[in-house]
């Protein structure tokens, strides 16, 4: 048992750091949910890529420094430490890139890995369908075989980024009279500009756009990108989906910087006492949480598979994630209300994002993060779907009526 | 950086787990309770011969410490298995004694299960737990010239003074006090608050006894944290047990969302406690512990909520062993410090969380 980085984790660290010290951008980048502030955020994956920092974890023949998981949760408290820019990368990077690894070619790593850690090609994750969410094996969308490839149609819905995003990933019924509705889906890749396909842009609740809607319409898809056996998709989307929910969709860094943020502007409000427990019990969850991800971390290196208590940090991150941003709109009162970038004297907010860190105490952002937060108990799986998997698989508790 | 108890943790967890089993530790609750230490001394003596008191002891004074993980690992089985009498006192105390004269008077005794202490710091409440079963009370009297680290001492200030610390060797050691004159019942009835003796031997005096009393503080957080955790965990293992077996509408009460989902919800919160209580044993940074404290506790209340609901009329009543844990679980919550104490210390440091240098 034992906390301290070795000698080269640390040295990691400093290079991470002094790297960012001089690369993070002084002001906040417009909100990676416009057109303009994607452009931005994408510049920036290039400037990241550039460096081998974009994917720290990958292997380097595909832009990365097999870093290890150690030190991606290292080089990620350093990125949110410095106030870096949200990721718009971040669904390739953290949902198709380990489904390539796990059951991709090696064709399909060395084309697709390479443009995706350099902000090239970002991608959309097309999984949700107008009538398939918590259900999400309802889904109905088809992959109708073709010469030399797949012809898919159907309607894809709540598909982040993908107002701007250049490709996408997701399920389709290749074969649709099999007795289960998770058999006979096919996970494949298509080109969110490709003939067939329209994207409706849905404003968020925040109003941002980046959030669409996708009419498939017999688009074509070639054999080489579908990703594993055709007919297996429900197997290779889920095999890695849980594992990564579990160590990678959220990292510590980004709450123990937000913490921080807000115990910086507690203390600017006078250390008001009205809100003392729930700052400190703030402070207290992101160190919680960070202790909790070390430890999955060690168990991982130890060779256990991540496996269903990854929905305990789920519901633990998304439930924190509001509490922060909710205490941080109290301490402000007034001012609260106010949308991002519009306080005296602060700077604009970063742009909330999926990953986006708040802007903090220096003003704004923090209604941004707020609002953001809201959908946390809802995507990546509803926190009601997370606390069915930790009562049947981890209480070992009947099952329920769904 | 491996952030997971390695095999002889685990083995010595276990191998407590399995003595406290055998023990029959409801029976020995329900007699301690009632006001016969019999049983609960033989299952002290048993304790500290699996070492568990030996962890809080130097080894100068025939201890294996000061080991926080292994005794947080300890305390995690007593409470899991609601163990009675001054433990988490015990602890303190030995942390309290490190004057060479007292550490050698006292020290081996308390590691080999032979003296059971209790004790009284400033800003730790009127009572001692169950002075009319320890063999000896220590008490701290005097203002605390400390930093108040563990904010159990903050002197007004901040000018130096002179703390003491007396002892009270209790007569007749051993055998228990009527409740009346000094004794006062605690909700959880397996504790028994006492007024402390006024007097005693002058142990030591000086101002190093503020700081003595901070560093047994934050021993004292540290095992209650832990035992608190064991209790939560016990309550929802037991709990979990019952919904299985219990059936109403013709279904397992487990089946029914409602249930399962309260259950998620104190399972996430005891498991984001865990790794909050071995982070702090590690460090033993007042902060940390104080931390560590407010989470356990009150993770382990939650659970204790829940467990009680989802008991439903059973589980209110005393003959049946639930409530040896539900009322321990609240106990504890305000006991070595309360959520209000413990959350303003954790934001009394200047840098608050340290952010990501933290573990660095
Ligand atoms: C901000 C945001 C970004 C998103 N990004 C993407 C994306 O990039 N790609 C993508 O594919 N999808 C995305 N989604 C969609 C997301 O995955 C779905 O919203 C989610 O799976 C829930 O589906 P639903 O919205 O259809 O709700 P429903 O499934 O209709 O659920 C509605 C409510 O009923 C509850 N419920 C449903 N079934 C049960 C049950 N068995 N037991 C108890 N309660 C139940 C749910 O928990 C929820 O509270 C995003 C959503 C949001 C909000």
């Amino acid at each position: 048992m034992d906390l301290t980085h070795s000698p080269a984790d640390e040295a990691f660290r400093a290079e991470a750091r002094a790297w960012l010290d001089v690369h993070v951008p002084a002001g906040p980048l417009p909100s990676l949910e416009t057109e303009e502030g994607f452009a931005a955020h994408r510049a920036w994956e290039a400037e990241l890529a550039a460096d081998r920092w974009s994917v720290v974890s990958w292997p380097a023949a595909y832009g990365g420094r097999d870093s290890g998981l150690l030190r991606w949760l290292v080089f990620e408290e350093e990125y949110y430490a410095a106030g870096a820019p949200g990721r718009v990368g971040q669904n390739g990077i953290n949902l198709l890139a380990p489904t390539l690894f796990d059951h991709g070619t090696e064709e399909q790593r060395a084309r697709i890995l390479p443009p995706m850690a350099s902000g090239e090609v970002v991608w959309a994750q097309a999984w949700s369908e107008p009538e398939a969410g918590s259900d999400l094996a309802s889904l109905r969308s088809r992959a109708v075989r073709t010469d030399g490839g797949w012809l898919l149609s159907g309607q894809k819905t709540w598909s982040s980024r993908a107002a701007f995003a250049d490709r996408a990933f997701g399920l389709f019924r290749s074969e649709p009279d099999t007795p289960k509705p998770h058999q006979g889906l096919t996970y494949l890749m298509f080109g969110l500009r490709a003939p067939g396909v329209t994207v409706r842009p849905i404003g968020r609740l925040d109003g941002k756009p980046a959030f669409a809607e996708l009419f498939l319409d017999e688009v074509f898809v070639p054999d080489e990108d579908v990703i594993g056996e055709p007919g297996q998709g429900w197997r290779v989307a889920m095999s890695t989906a849980g594992n990564e929910r579990g160590l990678t969709l959220r990292s510590p860094g980004r709450f123990l910087a937000s913490a921080d943020r807000l115990a910086a502007l507690w203390r600017e409000h006078g250390r008001d006492p009205f809100t003392r427990d729930r700052v400190a019990d703030a402070v207290i969850g992101a160190r919680a949480y960070q202790l909790f991800t070390y430890a999955a971390a060690s168990r991982f290196l130890d060779g256990e598979p991540v496996g269903p208590e990854s929905s305990l940090n789920k519901v633990f991150w998304s439930e924190y994630d509001i509490a922060l941003h909710e205490t941080a709109l109290d301490l402000l009162g007034g001012d609260g209300e106010l949308a991002g970038g519009q306080m005296a004297g602060g700077r604009a907010p970063d742009g909330e994002s999926a990953d986006g860190p708040s802007a903090g105490a220096d003003g704004g952002g923090w209604a941004e993060g707020y609002v953001f937060s809201l959908a946390g108990p809802i995507y990546a799986g509803t926190n009601e779907i997370q606390r069915d998997i930790i009562a049947e698989r981890l209480l070992g508790l009947p099952k329920g009526r769904r | 950086m491996r952030f997971l108890l390695d095999a002889e943790q685990t083995a010595f967890a276990r191998s407590l787990d399995a003595l406290l089993t055998a023990a029959d530790t409801p029976s020995v609750v329900r007699s301690w309770s009632a006001g016969d230490p019999t049983a609960g001394r033989a299952l002290w003596s048993r304790v500290a011969d699996a070492g568990v008191f030996a962890l809080a002891v130097p080894e100068a004074y025939e201890g294996f410490g000061p080991r926080p993980v292994e005794l947080a690992v300890a305390f995690v089985e007593l409470g899991r298995h609601v163990v009675p009498g001054p433990l988490v006192e015990t602890v303190a105390a030995a942390s309290l004694l490190t004057d060479p004269g007292p550490a050698k008077r006292f020290l081996p005794g308390l590691a080999a299960g032979e003296t059971v202490a209790t004790v009284a710091l400033p800003g730790s409440g009127p009572y001692m737990l169950d002075g009319d079963v320890a063999d000896v009370e220590l008490t701290v009297t005097g203002g605390s010239g400390g930093t108040g680290a563990s904010g159990a001492t903050v002197s007004g200030a901040g000018e130096p003074s002179t703390g003491e610390l007396r002892l009270t060797v209790v007569p007749g050691s051993g055998s228990s006090e009527a409740p009346g004159g000094r004794v006062r019942r605690s909700l959880d009835p397996a504790r028994r608050l006492c007024l402390p003796r006024p007097g005693g031997e002058l142990l030591a005096a000086g101002p190093h006894l503020a700081s003595g009393a901070d560093a047994a503080l934050v021993w004292a957080r540290l095992a209650t944290a832990a035992q608190a955790l064991g209790v939560g965990l016990a309550l929802l293992d037991k709990t979990v047990t019952y919904v299985k077996q219990r059936s109403q509408f013709g279904v397992p009460i487990g089946s029914f969302q409602a249930v399962r989902h309260r259950l998620a919800d104190a399972k996430i919160g005891l498991e984001f406690a865990r790794p909050l209580l071995f982070g702090a044993a590690l460090t033993m940074d007042p902060a940390d512990v104080a931390a560590a404290k407010v989470t356990a506790c009150e993770a382990a209340y939650a659970t204790a909520r829940t467990a009680l609901q989802l008991h439903g009329a059973i589980g209110y009543t005393a003959e049946y062993d639930l409530s040896l844990w539900l009322t321990k679980a609240r106990a504890l919550r305000g006991a070595w410090g309360t959520p209000q104490q413990c959350r303003e210390l954790v934001l009394a440091a200047d840098v608050v969380s340290g952010g990501a240098r933290r573990c660095s």
